[in-house]
């Protein structure tokens, strides 16, 4: 079942009729139902295509929409998943391995979060520590040595901060990532499907092309740890949502991701099939794109693409 | 001058401090003579205490006498999100820029270290806590750039809480223009030398500060990704003494040396004369 949120309760409503009627299967039941589904439909269109920075938060932390697993088996073929950093450990928050799509081969990186408690405890609420970092690294080397074009999935709250990852160089695993994929010669497709938690999310998060599902964010920081930082009260959470212009949409219009991906009616938890069929078409898309460009000005255009990025005043040249 | 912890000191308070002929240690409450103070690059003689310096005067300090050119001086920041919490971000930048006679947070240019001719950058931690905004990522990546082009070696002193979140997603991809200009430098056969003093955090520890060739911090300096506080929150115990200070470091492997302020020049020199009798493999 999903779990509805408070400004779908309207819609809920409806729904709740439509069930009442639909156990009396008369002529004129069936017709106010068909009525009442139009009716549902549309209101659900309309409360989503107006949904608040805060509510869009809340759907992109939705505990049904699909994550990393779903998305391997409703979009890949032949995963065979590859394990540990080589250096200290397996990190269950970043899953990664060799994957095909629509038969292209491809190397995926991906941030597991859980569906329940103990799914989440099993991979630590989806916040890696640095062999997390560090396993993907080995990937992107393998990816760049064998000419297999990566794509990774975006889905988590940040960072683990915790004594463990900062004994074990959470900043350099991070920068590290940064630093490398900025100069790998392979074809890069980020894909932000939930949450993009600040430098933790950014650490898989260089790359040809920046998408995002309608309703994942994208922030520098938690709307809640920005609301404790900046206004000394968490419960300001939902006023520094809409300030940090952490949606899709936000950030299309600011230049900093490169294309949204719509979702279904609802969100991506309503239709998970839905979902799947259209991020793969973008994917396969872009991949059959970036496959055309040599590699040297991928990699020359990477670099400009994010050097861009900013807003500043200047001026006059030195 | 006396450096406030959260960049919160009354005015008042800092223009006494500064026009007193004794400074008073932060730390230790001591007074000590003012001109010694000075002498002794502002640490305290009595408890060691490292009073944090201003961009100007850590760049003064580490460069040869009368060396230093400024780069990109105009550039100012502007307000891409129209951010506002208690207060507006253009009121903070206003009042930061007021208080550090700077444009942002951060100074950098050319200059020469004990005769080599060296590009330089420095936080100030003064102007909203050092923090990473666009116009830090931008004076950051041109004088990498230009330490590529002109080859000359690069020094970074950071301090700074992190990325700057009044400009939101602008300010994380500051780590990315960054840390993709250190790696193009480094490839180019750059020599980079990161100095962490107090307190390196967040977005710059997760970026260029962590990337240096060799990596020097100064005593008790904390350096960290998240910040103790958070970590605390997160696990709900309380930290182990000296937690992501730069001994604790040093003893994890992340970083190459601590290195004392008065010691700082002359380390730096060496490692220079060192890579200067090497060719640059470009």
């Amino acid at each position: 079942m999903n779990k509805e949120f408070d400004f779908e309760r309207p819609i809920v409503e409806i729904e709740s009729k439509i069930e009442e009627l639909s156990r009396e299967e008369t002529e004129e039941s069936k017709a106010e139902i068909e009525r009442l589904q139009q009716k549902a439909q549309r209101l659900r269109q309309k409360v989503f295509t107006k949904l608040s920075p805060w509510q869009r938060v809340q759907v992109a932390r939705h505990q049904q929409r699909p994550g990393l697993r779903n998305y391997i088996d409703g979009i890949f073929e032949d995963f065979l998943e590859l394990h540990g950093d080589r250096l200290f450990g397996d990190d269950p928050a970043i899953v990664t391995g060799l994957a095909k799509i629509d038969g292209l081969p491809v190397i995926l990186i991906g941030n597991q979060k859980g569906k329940d408690t103990t799914s989440n405890l099993a991979c630590n609420f989806g916040m890696p520590h640095p062999e997390g970092y560090r396993k993907a690294r080995r990937v992107m080397e393998l990816a760049q040595r064998f000419h297999k074009p990566i794509i990774t999935l975006i889905d988590t709250p940040g960072a683990y901060p915790g004594i463990g990852a900062e004994e074990r160089g959470q900043g350099e695993a991070i920068a590290s990532n940064l630093a490398y994929l900025s100069r790998l010669f392979t074809p890069i497709i980020v894909v932000i499907i939930g949450e993009g938690g600040s430098g933790g999310a950014l650490a898989i998060g260089v790359g040809d092309r920046i998408l995002m599902l309608e309703n994942a964010i994208y922030s520098v920081i938690s709307p809640e740890g920005c609301a404790a930082i900046l206004w000394n009260d968490e419960s300001k959470a939902e006023e520094a949502a809409g300030r940090l212009k952490l949606t899709s949409k936000d950030l299309l219009r600011l230049n900093l991701i490169d294309e949204i991906i719509p979702e279904p009616v609802g969100g991506a938890h309503r239709d998970y099939d839905e979902t799947f069929e259209r991020l793969k078409e973008a994917l396969l898309c872009h991949l059959r794109k970036l496959q055309q460009v040599k590699v040297e000005l991928l990699v020359a255009k990477r670099y400009e693409k994010f050097r861009k990025m900013g807003r500043f005043l200047e001026e006059s040249k030195e | 001058m006396v450096q406030d912890k959260e960049g919160v000191l009354p005015p008042q308070n800092r223009r006494t401090a500064s026009d007193g002929l004794w400074i008073k240690c932060e730390k230790c409450q001591e007074l000590v003579y003012r001109r010694e103070w000075e002498r002794l690059l502002q640490v305290c003689p009595h408890c060691r205490y490292y009073s944090q310096l201003t961009a100007k005067e850590r760049i003064a300090f580490l460069l040869d006498k009368a060396s230093f050119k400024e780069h990109d001086k105009d550039l100012k920041p502007t307000d891409p999100l129209g951010f506002k919490d208690s207060k507006t971000y253009k009121k903070r930048l206003a009042q930061a820029q007021k208080k550090t006679g700077l444009f942002d947070a951060t100074i950098t240019g050319e200059g020469q270290l004990g005769g080599h001719k060296v590009a330089i950058g420095a936080l100030d931690f003064g102007f909203m806590g050092g923090s990473m905004g666009t116009v830090v990522g931008e004076k950051i990546t041109r004088i990498i750039e230009k330490a590529t082009k002109r080859r000359l070696p690069l020094i970074l002193v950071s301090s700074s809480g992190g990325a700057r979140m009044q400009e939101g997603v602008f300010s994380l991809m500051q780590m990315v223009k960054t840390s993709s200009a250190i790696a193009w430098f480094k490839e180019k056969g750059g020599l980079y030398i990161s100095i962490l003093t107090h307190p390196t955090t967040g977005g710059v520890t997760a970026s260029f500060a962590s990337l240096g060739d060799i990596i020097i911090a100064e005593p008790k300096t904390l350096i960290g990704f998240a910040g103790p506080r958070v970590i605390e929150k997160t696990i709900k115990e309380s930290l182990p003494e000296g937690f992501q200070r730069a001994e604790f470091l040093l003893k994890h492997g992340l970083i190459d040396m601590i290195v004392e302020r008065h010691h700082l020049r002359k380390v730096l020199i060496q490692i220079l004369d060192f890579f200067k009798s090497e060719k640059c493999p470009l």
